[in-house]
Formats: structure tokens, sequence, C-alpha cells
């Protein structure tokens, strides 16, 4: 897999040198201790919920695997002699894994499986990479390799002679694996009866050994065919099973084998869930829940989602990143001590320093917030530390609350937005909480067209639409939704109770249509225009102003409670919002950075002599900046004399601005140096390389020629 | 055909031999002849080629199975070093002397070591007075071993002074074989493909217990008219024999035809036979999913094959990677202006098009393309602008691994690499939608 990316090492920096880190930079009395507490503990936290999300999602693809494991060679030591299993060829079981492109989450998936499979059916699991088998016979080593240890560790009472025969590098073919397998199988058999119990409660009698391929595009296709003919012709002796690990598509498995090979096989299709609806649950679970104090702003939320929609699919990626945007936020936070469960607020806010305080008093949503009290308020909250205090905490316990709040109704909304035609504000619940959170979401043109598209909502719909709408505002926690239950069930039973008028409107209609079925073409016209007319003037059904009335409500729930958390007093304790400092983090420009090196030094070397406008070069600039600059006005090919040339004008420019003409001809020895040295820098940076069409030329290798 | 017929072998087995590889016996009596009796030299290498599933090993196995030769049987696709190759075949040269003390590993590293070794075991064994057969199946893998190998086998007799008979099995010709140093000549013989009389013959001849011998045979003959087309290889042949009588059978257990009724038998099965060479043959659907289907007496669409998932999902910048290594594949590079800048200046009508591009660019297949032609198609087709970040890179180097690009020539990322698209149209068609 080569989706790069390695935010790990940070954490791992921070984990191994602990708070000492975070204390080094910023001072004592900012609690650096605690909030690299808070930031360990609300991790792990999240980490525990993703896992545990994961395995919810992979439990059916596993379970499915699990029962084609146990059925595939649920014959395998009946000695049948029944004529079909006689004749009938004896095939491979082989799972086919469809797991998406994302490569990176499929280690996870694996691992899982082979626990899973340890645990239940086989403990002969075998993992194979790629890039660990060119050739059949690394692939067989690393086979038995992984099968015999993981036999000793399976009953590590063993008797040595197990360990010798491993050590001693046994010869890697079939028959040797064979024979382990024979004396494994037996001794399971032949142990006593009490230590038997552990293991073939779990295992049967000869369970299966399974291969798994984790990355089958990146095989090469002999290995792959001479493995499974040596071991199709082996199956009575050994019960194997493959599982191939398919990133793209089914098809590639007819791709790399040939029909005679394929044919040893059995195959079966599973597949996983799809990445994007693991993303969905991951967001769904992790951001929009109060369970957790931290909160993602719209602009850090946005870079990571797309991130994954644009890169990589990966959610170990994406989980990554909100790891990364929970240490930056504890990290660069003073105030982040504060992000911590309801019940530890009052704590921690009345241990709060004098600096602390002062770091409260300066935050730009605390300081409108001042703006608006009266006077005498005011000046309480910036000279008094302990009523500054009181008003934090109540202030911190509004945000709670309106976090509660905000869920349940965002996801009212969305029970709403999501079954609208044409989804104007986004089919997925991530991209109406981005919505949001941007701006105030009742002022944008897609709310506003989907209200409209509400207001034709026919009644079945809108009917299971408040239900929903009930349950979720049920469920939450919020204390405020008491009086919207009771109104939206009061919409319900008028839906009901409108049912019977509503079917004499309908036999008075149908009595309309009825008339107009016997007119031609013109007076058709006339009474649809009629009819138009009168519908316009004529006042809504009694259906229609109950929608009317819904929608209205939902509004306003939308208009009180969706507020954008940038708009909240103390925002910044929760949020992070350094969209910028992650994107720097997680999407690297190597080459934007490079250029930028090479062609403004000053940008990096922060030296005053080097900074220049646009154009022109600066001999004080690192020699393989002006030998860069020069370069790039060249074609594709650049020629070394004129280059040279160009080069040490430039250098001896500013030295002696009256230099004579001789001087000029015989170019400094020492300047010469400096360009070459220059120029192999340069090429091995992967900017030019020598070429063969003209010997004192140099080809260019970036933005070749523009 | 010629009965079996050879003065050192008793009939008796002869007989059983015969009835035991139907088809076949002029080049097994071929192969007796050659033999000749148990004491006797035989040809020092005997090269057996022909088509897949022709018989080669079976009857090799046969023959020197029931005539009770020793011999050595070796398949070396499974021993593929020459050291495993050579280790193997003398541990199976110990096990086959008769009185078998513990054998103990051996090692054996060339082939010098071999001809000692295996002269030690012959000497050791009450071997001497008779032919040893070394049978190497699947011998084409030889030439990939050590250059010395092969010829050293073929004159093995004269190696080590001792009677010994290689065989050699393959399904290609001896001239593919001969190493350009020389060697000694085998003595080649070929195993023609079996007629659909011969496969007719030899698959009914394993009928099973419950049903008469000419009730099964009806059914064979239905099935290569079906298959024969397509697949003449024996053992799929019979496994889908065995796969489908059962639904061949449903008419009779339910008692709605008898034995006897071909022609309703035929209508029951005949579309039955059609679809599973649509699925099963083509491996669509696994063998098991087709008995469990026939089981429930479901529909086989309800399966979707393997090629039904087709589809890939690709990240966004992905796809439109792979749409622009796909130009870059399939357009020449003089067209780039003219479809990717905005202002290209005057399309020469006439001339454009030269002789030789007439062909479709779809049949001369993927042209190798230089990294910074893919970025300027990519910067060219996506709308907004897109930072050359390490993102983008990567996804590169990922959709070579996923074998959607693959990489030309040598590996040096400083060099500038070059790529080629290797998807088709179709599956773009399916990604730009």
């Amino acid at each position: 897999g080569c989706f790069v990316f390695k935010p790990s090492t940070k954490k791992r920096r921070l984990s191994e040198k602990t708070a000492h880190d975070f204390r080094s930079t910023s001072c004592d009395s900012e609690d650096t201790e605690l909030r690299f507490v808070t930031y360990q503990s609300l991790w792990n936290q999240i980490k525990f919920e993703t896992e545990q999300i994961q395995e919810d999602l992979n439990k059916q693809l596993l379970d499915n695997l699990v029962s084609f494991l146990s059925r595939s060679h649920s014959d395998f030591h009946e000695k049948t002699t029944k004529w079909t299993c006689r004749m009938k060829f004896r095939e491979i079981p082989t799972a086919a894994l469809v797991l998406g492109v994302n490569v990176t989450d499929h280690d996870l998936t694996f691992r899982s499986l082979s626990d899973v499979l340890q645990d239940n059916i086989t403990p002969y699991v075998a993992l194979l990479e790629a890039k660990d088998c060119p050739g059949i016979k690394n692939l067989m080593q690393k086979l038995m390799g992984q099968l015999m240890n993981c036999d000793i560790e399976v009953d590590s009472m063993e008797d040595e002679d197990c360990v010798q025969v491993s050590r001693n590098g046994i010869r890697c073919s079939m028959p040797s694996l064979i024979s382990w397998y024979e004396s494994v199988t037996k001794k399971t058999d032949s142990e006593t009866p009490s230590k038997k119990r552990n293991s073939s409660s779990r295992h049967w009698q000869s369970p299966p050994v399974v291969v798994i391929f984790k990355d089958m595009e990146s095989f090469t296709t002999k290995v792959l065919q001479d493995f499974i003919v040596i071991s199709s012709q082996h199956i009575s002796e050994l019960p194997l099973v493959l599982i191939f690990g398919i990133a793209t598509s089914p098809m590639i498995i007819h791709r790399l084998l040939p029909h005679s090979v394929s044919s040893l096989l059995c195959i079966e299709l599973f597949q996983s869930l799809s990445c994007k609806e693991h993303l969905s649950t991951i967001i769904d679970k992790l951001l929009l829940t109060s369970r957790f104090p931290f909160k993602l702003g719209e602009k850090v939320l946005q870079v990571l989602i797309n991130i994954f929609l644009y890169h990589d699919f990966s959610v170990q990626n994406f989980v990554k990143g909100f790891q990364l945007c929970i240490v930056e936020h504890f990290y660069s936070q003073p105030l982040s001590v504060l992000c911590c469960h309801l019940v530890d607020i009052k704590k921690r806010v009345y241990s709060l320093s004098h600096d602390q305080c002062e770091n409260i008093r300066r935050l730009p949503s605390f300081r409108r917030y001042v703006e608006k009290q009266e006077s005498g308020k005011q000046i309480e909250l910036l000279t008094n530390d302990s009523f500054l205090k009181e008003e934090t905490q109540k202030l911190l316990e509004d945000l709670h609350a309106y976090h509660e709040n905000y869920v349940s109704v965002l996801r009212c909304l969305h029970v709403f937005t999501s079954s609208l035609p044409k989804y104007p504000l986004g089919k997925q619940i991530r991209e109406l909480h981005c919505a949001c959170l941007e701006n105030r979401v009742w002022e944008t043109e897609e709310y506003e067209s989907s209200l409209q598209l509400a207001r034709m909502l026919n009644k079945t719909d809108l009917l299971t639409m408040l239900q929903q709408c009930v349950e979720i505002l049920m469920s939450s926690s919020g204390k405020e939704f008491d009086k919207a239950v009771e109104k939206l069930k009061e919409f319900l039973t008028q839906f009901q109770n409108l049912e019977e008028a509503s079917q004499e409107q309908d036999v008075s209609v149908s009595s309309q249509k009825e008339l107009q079925k016997k007119t031609d073409l013109y007076h058709l016209q006339k009474t649809l225009l009629e009819l138009k007319e009168s519908r316009r003037s004529k006042k809504l059904t009694k259906f229609e102003m109950l929608r009317f009335e819904v929608v209205d409500y939902i509004d306003r729930l939308v208009r009180k409670y969706l507020v954008p958390a940038d708009n909240r007093t103390l925002h910044e304790i929760v949020y992070f919002n350094a969209a910028t400092v992650l994107r720097g983090h997680l999407n690297a420009a190597p080459r934007t950075a490079l250029h930028t090196a090479l062609n403004n030094p000053h940008w990096y070397l922060k030296n005053q002599a080097l900074k220049c406008d646009g154009g022109c070069i600066s001999n004080k600039a690192p020699d393989i900046c002006i030998v860069y600059k020069l370069h790039l006005e060249c074609g594709r090919l650049i020629n070394l004399v004129d280059w040279l040339e160009a080069f040490s004008t430039v250098v001896t420019a500013a030295e002696e601005p009256n230099a004579d003409a001789a001087s000029s001809d015989q170019v400094d020895d020492i300047i010469h140096a400096r360009f070459i040295r220059a120029v192999s820098e340069l090429e091995l940076l992967g900017f030019i390389k020598p070429s063969k069409q003209k010997t004192d030329h140099v080809a260019r290798l970036t933005w070749g020629g523009c | 055909m010629p009965n079996l017929e050879h003065p050192a072998y008793p009939a008796a087995d002869l007989l059983q031999l015969e009835s035991l590889v139907p088809c076949r016996e002029s080049q097994v009596s071929m192969l007796l002849s050659i033999f000749g009796e148990r004491q006797q030299f035989s040809f020092p290498s005997i090269f057996i080629y022909g088509h897949t599933s022709s018989g080669k090993t079976y009857v090799m196995q046969t023959l020197l199975t029931t005539l009770q030769l020793p011999h050595v049987f070796v398949n070396c696709v499974e021993y593929f070093t020459s050291r495993l190759l050579l280790e193997e075949i003398l541990t199976q040269l110990q096990s086959c002397s008769p009185g078998t003390e513990q054998t103990s590993p051996v090692h054996c590293d060339t082939l010098n070591d071999f001809v000692r070794l295996f002269k030690q075991a012959l000497a050791s064994q009450e071997l001497q007075d008779q032919t040893l057969y070394i049978v190497l199946d699947r011998a084409e893998q030889l030439r990939e071993m050590e250059a010395n190998i092969l010829p050293a086998f073929l004159r093995l007799q004269e190696l080590t002074d001792r009677n010994v008979t290689v065989v050699l099995l393959s399904e290609i010709v001896w001239e593919l074989f001969r190493p350009n140093t020389g060697c000694f000549e085998p003595f080649t013989m070929y195993f023609p493909d079996y007629s659909i009389g011969h496969l007719q013959k030899i698959l009914s001849q394993n009928h099973p217990p419950e049903y008469s011998a000419d009730f099964y045979a009806a059914y064979i003959n239905i099935l290569l008219g079906v298959f024969y087309m397509v697949c003449r290889d024996l053992k799929e042949l019979r496994h889908l024999a065995v796969l489908n009588f059962a639904k061949y059978c449903e008419p009779v257990v339910r008692g709605e035809a008898n034995e006897r009724d071909t022609r309703k038998l035929w209508k029951n099965i005949e579309p039955h036979l059609k679809k599973a060479m649509q699925t099963v043959y083509l491996r669509e659907i696994s063998s098991s999913q087709w008995e469990r289907l026939q089981h429930d007496g479901g529909e086989p669409g309800q399966l979707k094959g393997l090629s039904a998932h087709t589809h890939v999902e690709l990240p966004y910048y992905s796809k439109f990677l792979l749409i622009a290594a796909y130009l870059a594949s399939y357009n020449p590079v003089r067209t780039d202006k003219r479809f990717f800048l905005k202002h290209h200046g005057k399309i020469r009508k006439t001339n454009f098009m030269k002789k030789h591009e007439k062909t479709s660019n779809h049949l001369l297949g993927p042209k190798p393309f230089p990294l910074d032609r893919l970025l300027a198609i990519l910067y060219s087709i996506v709308d907004n602008r897109v930072a050359p970040t390490a993102n983008i890179f990567s996804q590169i180097t990922s959709l070579v691994t996923l074998q959607l690009l693959s990489m030309v020539g040598q590996s040096d990322q400083l060099d500038g690499p070059r790529y080629k698209c290797t998807v088709s149209l179709d599956f773009i068609r399916a990604i730009a939608r």
C-alpha cells in the first residue's frame, strides 16, 4: 500500500517524552501536565470507540467468512466412498475478499480476521504479502515459518524437537509441510483429554490451514500459479483454504490466473462494507455526539473529509488526522484544559491560575461577550478572577447544552433534507453538519430551496419524517425538547384527524376531472387556465395549512438551535479551527516547498539580505538558488557553458561593478568550482540529468521546458 | 485394438493394465517394448509430450505401479529448486527399497553429489538387476534450473553406470527443450488428444452404482454435445459431469420420466448445462455455490458472478489521474496541444491524419508516457486548481500497486519515471461517469 502517511511520529514523540515536551515550550502556569493527561484519556476513549465501530462493521463479513471456512473442509476426514465425492475433482476452497482501494485500512481488517479465525476455526493462519514473496521459494519459506511458529506459540508446552526442526531450516517443500501438519494434528488427538479440552473445543480434529494473500494485485502471476498448482496436488492431505485480499475488483483473479489454474479453485466472493459508509458511521459516532467534549471546526472537518474523498479513501487516515487535531489543540491552546467532561468543569475552572484567566479574557469570543454586557459587569469580568471563573463555568455549561441540542436538531433537519429530490443540502449528514458550522444555515439559498421542497412533501413521507423526528428528540438528553416533542406529536394527531376530510376532497376533485374529460382541446385549455386562476386564489386546504405549519416549526427549531459554533462564547476552548496547520501537516506539497526554497530563499532563511522582488537574482543568495533561477529560464536542454557564464556574471556583478573585460573572459576557478557543485546539487535533487543527445548539455526534468 | 502382450510380464497384470488405461493401448505397448524385460537396459531417456490431460502422468503411473517396476515419480513444479528435486529423488529411492531402515534426511547440493549418492543408494539395494525408472513430470520446469540439470538427467544411465531410465513428461515439444550446447537426444513419444469417442468411452466407464451404464452413457453424450466445443480437458469434463448429474436424474427421481426417456431428459438438462458453461466452467461462480443453487432449486441469475463486480470505487483525484493516464497512453503527444489548450490555433485539415494513424490506437495498445505529461493533462482536465501535493504523487504509486497503471523501465524516481495505463476503455468509461 502506498498511501503514504505518517502522523504517528508526532504521537510517538509525545508519548515518549510525555508531558515534558508540552511543558518545555510553555510556562508551567498553563496546566500543561493536566492538558496532556486530558488529551490522553480523551484519545483513549476515542480510540476504543473507533475500534469498536470497526469491529461492529466487520462483524457481518467475518461471520460470513467463518461460516465459509467451517463449511469448506467439513468432509476432510470422512473417507467417503460415495460416487460423487470420488469422482469430483477436489478444488481448493478460496475466498475472494474485496476490500476496496484504501489499502492502508486493510491491515486492521486482516488482523481482526486472523484473530477471529484463530479463535474460532484454526490456529494455522498465515498472512502473506507480495513484497515478501518474489519467488515461490520465498513464499514457501514464509508460509512454513509462519505456520510452524504459530504452532509453537499455541502450545508452548511442546517438547523441544519441534522448535529445533524449525530452527534447523528444514526443506521448504509441500511434503515437509504435510508431515508437519500430520504430526501436529496427531499430537492434539493423542494428547490427554484434560489438555485436549481447551484446544479441541475451539478447533476440530483437522483444522484447515488458512493462507491469506494480503495484496493479490501485487503478487506475480507465476508465484501464484505455482503455489496453487502445488497445493492442489496435496489438497487431500492438507486441508488448505486460500483467502485473496483484493483491492480493485474480482476480475483480477481471471487476469492473473489462466483458466487451467483458476479451475483448481472454488472461489466465493465476499465484499466488505464500502469505506464511505464506514466514514459516515465514524463521523456519526465520533463527531455528531455530545459524548466527547472536543469538537472540530468547519474548515478542519472539511480538510479531513476532502483528504478522504479526494485522495485516499482511508478511514484509518481520517482517524489519524482526527488524532492530530486533538494533539494540536491540546498542545497549542492553553485553555484546552477546560475541554473536558461536564462533571470536571467546575473543579478545573476554579483551579485556574491568573495567567489562564488572562488567557480567557484574551479570547475574541469572550471579548465580544464582554462588550455586550453592561459596564458594571464588564469591569467585574475584566478585573475579578473569581467572578470570571463563575461566569466561565456558566458559559461552558451553556456550550454543552448547546451541543446536545445541536446534534438532535441537526439529525431532525437531516431527516427532512435527506429525502428531498436533488438533495439541496447534501445527502449525507456530514455535509449538513459542515453547512451548519460554516454560517447561519437559514441564510443560505440551499436552505431556502429545501424548505420550498419540504412544503411540497406528500403526506405519508411527512408522517414518517415527523415520527422519526419525535424519536430522535425523545432519545436526546437535552431537557428543552419536551415542548418540541409535544408539538410534533400534536401535528401527528392533527394529520390523522385530517384523514376523513381529505377523503371528501378527493371525491370533489375527481368529479371535477370527470367534467373536463369530454371537452375539446380549446375548451380544455380554457378550463385549465381557469382552474389555475382559481387555485391561486383558492384557500389552502387543511392539509396544506398544516404542512406549512410543520415546516415553519422545523424552521424555527433550526433558527434556534443550529447557530454556528463561531457565534458561541468560549467556543475556542472546545473547537479546533487551525485548518492551515492541519493542511500543512497532512497534505504536504514537496514540489512547492522545494520551489519556494530555491526561488525565494528568504522564505526559509529569513535573512534580510536575501529579500528581493520578483524577477532579479541577488548574488548573495546561495549558489544553488542562483543556478536554479538561471535554469528556469532555459528550455529542455541547457548548455553548460552558457549557464556557467550567466552564473559568473550574476556572482561577480555586485563585487566589482567596473570589472575589466579581460577578467570576465576567464572564469575564476573558484566560481567554476562553485558552479559545478551547485549543478551537481541540482542533479541530486532531480531537476536535471546528463543528456546523451548533446555532450555539453544537461536535460531538465521538471516542468519540461515550459 | 491390439491386446497388450509381452513375454516378460504375467498376462493377468497386462489385462488389468489394459482395463485401467482405455484408449491408450498403443502407447502402452510401445512403452512396454521400449522398456523390455526387467533386467534389460532400456533407452537412457524417454521424452513424452502431449496436450493437457492426454493421460501422460496417469498412464505412466498406472503402468509402473501395476507392473510393479521400481520407480521414482517427481513433479518438477513442486520441487522448484534443483536441490529439492535431487533430494526428493534420493528420498523416494530410499523408501522404495524393500528392507527400509529409518530414512535419514539426505543432503545433496549438486549433481556430482547426486550421482555419488545415487550409486550408493542403488548399491545398497537389490535393485541392480532391474531397470529403475525416474519420471519427471512437468519437465519444462527443468529448463529454469541450473544449465547442467537437464543434460545430466538425459544421460544419467551413462553418468551413473547403472540400469536407470529417465522419463520426462511435458506439455511442450522437445524442440523447445534442446539446450544450445547440445545434449543427448531422448526418445520422443507423442500422446495425441483424446477424440470425442475416447472421451465418451472414458467418462462413461465410471458410472454411479445406482444407475445403469447406458443411462449414464446417454448423459455423457449430452454433456459432451454441449461442452466438447469449449473444453476437452478430461478432468474438467468429469468434474462438470458430476456437478450436473443430480439435475439430470431429477425427472427420473420424481417419476416423471423413466431412464429410457432420453428426449425428455435432454430437454430438462440442456438449458441447465448451457448455463453451467457460462458460469461454473468459467469459474464465475464456484462449484459449491452451483451445487447449493441446484439443491435449493434457485435460479442461477440470483448469484452474481465474479465479473459482475467490475466497478471499482476510487478517490476523486485517483479517478482523474487514471483518466489522464489513459488519455496520455492512447493519444499521441502532438494532439495534446490541440485537446488540452484553450488557444491551440488553427487545425490543419489536410494531411492531419497520416496513413498509419488510421489504425486505431486501441489496437496498438497503451504507450508509455512521462510523469510530467500525466500531471499536465491532469491539471487541464480537473476544473479547479490542483496543488501538486504528496498525496497526489502517492496516489500514482498506489495506482501502480493496484495494477491500474504500470511503471515502464527502471524504477529510478530521479530519472523521470514513465508509466503505462493498463485499464480498458470500458473501465475508464465507468469511472468517468
